[in-house]
């Protein structure tokens, strides 16, 4: 469904050149739930920029869908049909002045599809918000429906791929958890593929069966959710983030390593 | 009562806004020794509030009222701003949650630091400079003397906080609020950060209010923990006790949190009752 080799991802300021992402390649198949994992700079959220172009400054092999996909060629209509994003922060990615109807309606207009009406409404019956909700506005909504419209619009378009940057980190954990099986639901029901980039690792195990350990732009290690939980990952710095994912304990963070 | 450091009686914060009166905090009692002491909730749940009106900083519409708030036999309601601004910051000190809005961001590190002390303590440019650099030492920085001169867009997240935490501490305080001090850092910085904490707190025998959305951090780290929801104090518990905890607030907020080592299908999740709130 997604294949990447040697993904490489550069940012230039001036004079100054990032490499954000170094040499990454994964296969991820159809139906598949996978993660990325990394702490803050790792890279992992510039992955999946590249991936629905937002980041164009990359080299490598991406496909999706069978689709080859070029840096900076615009990508094609049916490319935002398969693949969808939704974004961390539900406070900046919805437009405050426009009503959720109006939100869920624009990738319907964009892509010329007809009964904008009832595909509306039942996206909004997907996410678990009834029709009461849909001529709110943004502010009229806790941070958890906000995510839900999020993703309500990245659904919209019935999509085989969805991108899930940080979905839960703005959201208070029990609304996360709420999320979190709203997403679990929305995955069985519709056989979706995620892809899903977070710092909690206890997130991503949850929703994923493989996942990428990334570290200053390179991934450390490809671990299965099975092997975190048993704690038997092979690589010292995941077996750091575990340790640390665990809470507080005086003794083990004197044994931390500075990876740099 | 007087071998408290801190006790606080029916504490209320409120608000007039234009839909009515919120009342953020309802009621809170608690008393603080020399320990670590944490106070959990989600976003609304009145812990900050909380913080911020023990050292009469709530906002002006804001109003603060109970029967009991008294700091080492201070009656905090009572005194003048003279007093608070002593206290403040001298006894009393605050960390809050993003070192990249609490620095100032065009005054080198050394000179924000040396200002806390000299605000305070009688001393001169040359001593405060001494102490700052003692204190960034405290705080495990490695290069001091280059951390004092840098200004602080040239340090990272996790330095920032321990600037902070310095900062904060160069005046030994009895008592020190922290307001969700390491959520903006990642976890094993977080951690280190934390330790760093730890060490100085328990070292120098201060009082701790840790204030926090993140329960097992808090569980792991304090001694005991406040759990708030709707600006009342749900449960008081020991910190080692919390399995065995009682309120259906406080387990449904354990429960809802995905495990590592054992994964579910679906999370349980959290129903709220209104009860809770009479």
């Amino acid at each position: 469904m997604i294949d990447i080799q040697d993904l490489n991802v550069t940012f230039s300021t001036g004079a100054d050149l990032v490499h954000a992402v170094k040499n990454v390649s994964c296969r991820i198949t159809a139906g598949e739930s996978f993660g990325l994992v990394g702490e803050s700079g790792s890279g992992k959220s510039t992955v999946l920029r590249a991936l629905c172009g937002l980041a164009t400054d990359w080299s490598g092999r991406v496909s999706i869908d069978g689709e080859a996909l070029e840096p900076t060629a615009r990508r094609s209509d049916s490319f935002y049909k398969t693949v969808q994003m939704v974004f961390q922060d539900p406070y900046g990615s919805l437009h405050p002045r426009h009503t959720v109807n109006r939100i869920l309606s624009e990738p319907i207009a964009i892509q010329g599809l007809d009964k904008p009406g009832p595909r509306v409404e039942e996206a909004l019956e997907q996410v678990g918000l009834g029709h009461g909700f849909r001529f709110r506005f943004p502010h009229q909504l806790s941070g958890g429906q906000r995510q839900r419209v999020a993703i309500a619009r990245a659904l919209i378009l019935k999509p085989k791929i969805l991108l899930l940057d940080e979905p839960t980190s703005a959201l208070d954990v029990s609304v996360q958890a709420e999320v979190l099986n709203l997403l679990m639901r929305l995955r069985e029901e519709l056989s979706l593929t995620f892809v899903l980039v977070s710092h909690d690792l206890a997130v991503v195990s949850h929703i994923c069966d493989r996942i990428a350990v990334m570290r200053n732009g390179e991934v450390v290690e490809e671990v299965t959710a099975d092997e975190l939980a048993r704690g038997e990952p092979g690589q010292r710095y995941t077996r750091q983030l575990l340790v640390a994912s665990r809470g507080y304990d005086r003794e083990a963070i004197d044994q931390f390593e500075d990876f740099g | 009562m007087s071998d408290h450091l801190l006790s606080v009686r029916d504490l209320s914060v409120s608000f007039d806004t234009r839909k009515g009166l919120v009342e953020a905090v309802r009621g809170v009692s608690f008393n603080l020794g020399r320990e670590k002491l944490g106070i959990v909730g989600e976003s609304g749940s009145g812990k900050s509030q909380t913080g911020r009106a023990l050292l009469r900083l709530t906002p002006p519409p804001g109003r603060v009222t109970a029967s009991t708030m008294t700091f080492d036999g201070i009656d905090l309601l009572a005194a003048s701003d003279r007093q608070l601004r002593d206290l403040r910051g001298g006894r009393i000190s605050m960390v809050m949650q993003d070192p990249k809005y609490s620095l100032n961001p065009v005054m080198t590190v050394g000179r924000q630091i040396s200002e806390a002390y000299r605000a305070h303590a009688k001393a001169s440019k040359a001593v405060a400079k001494a102490k700052s650099l003692e204190m960034l030492e405290a705080v495990r920085i490695r290069d001091p003397e280059r951390v004092y001169r840098a200004y602080p867009h040239e340090v990272s997240g996790g330095m920032g906080q321990r600037i902070m935490i310095a900062m904060m501490l160069i005046t030994d305080p009895d008592l020190l609020i922290a307001d969700e001090p390491t959520s903006a850092l990642d976890v094993t910085v977080q951690l280190q950060v934390l330790a760093i904490l730890d060490d100085l707190v328990t070292t120098r025998g201060l009082g701790l209010i840790f204030i926090s959305h993140d329960l097992n951090l808090v569980a792991s780290f304090c001694d005991r923990i406040l759990v708030m929801y709707g600006g009342q104090v749900m449960e008081e518990l020991a910190a080692a006790e919390l399995h065995q905890a009682q309120h259906p607030y406080t387990k449904g907020l354990l429960n809802c949190l995905p495990q590592i080592d054992a994964r579910h299908a679906a999370l349980p999740v959290l129903t709220r009752d209104p009860a809770w709130l009479l």
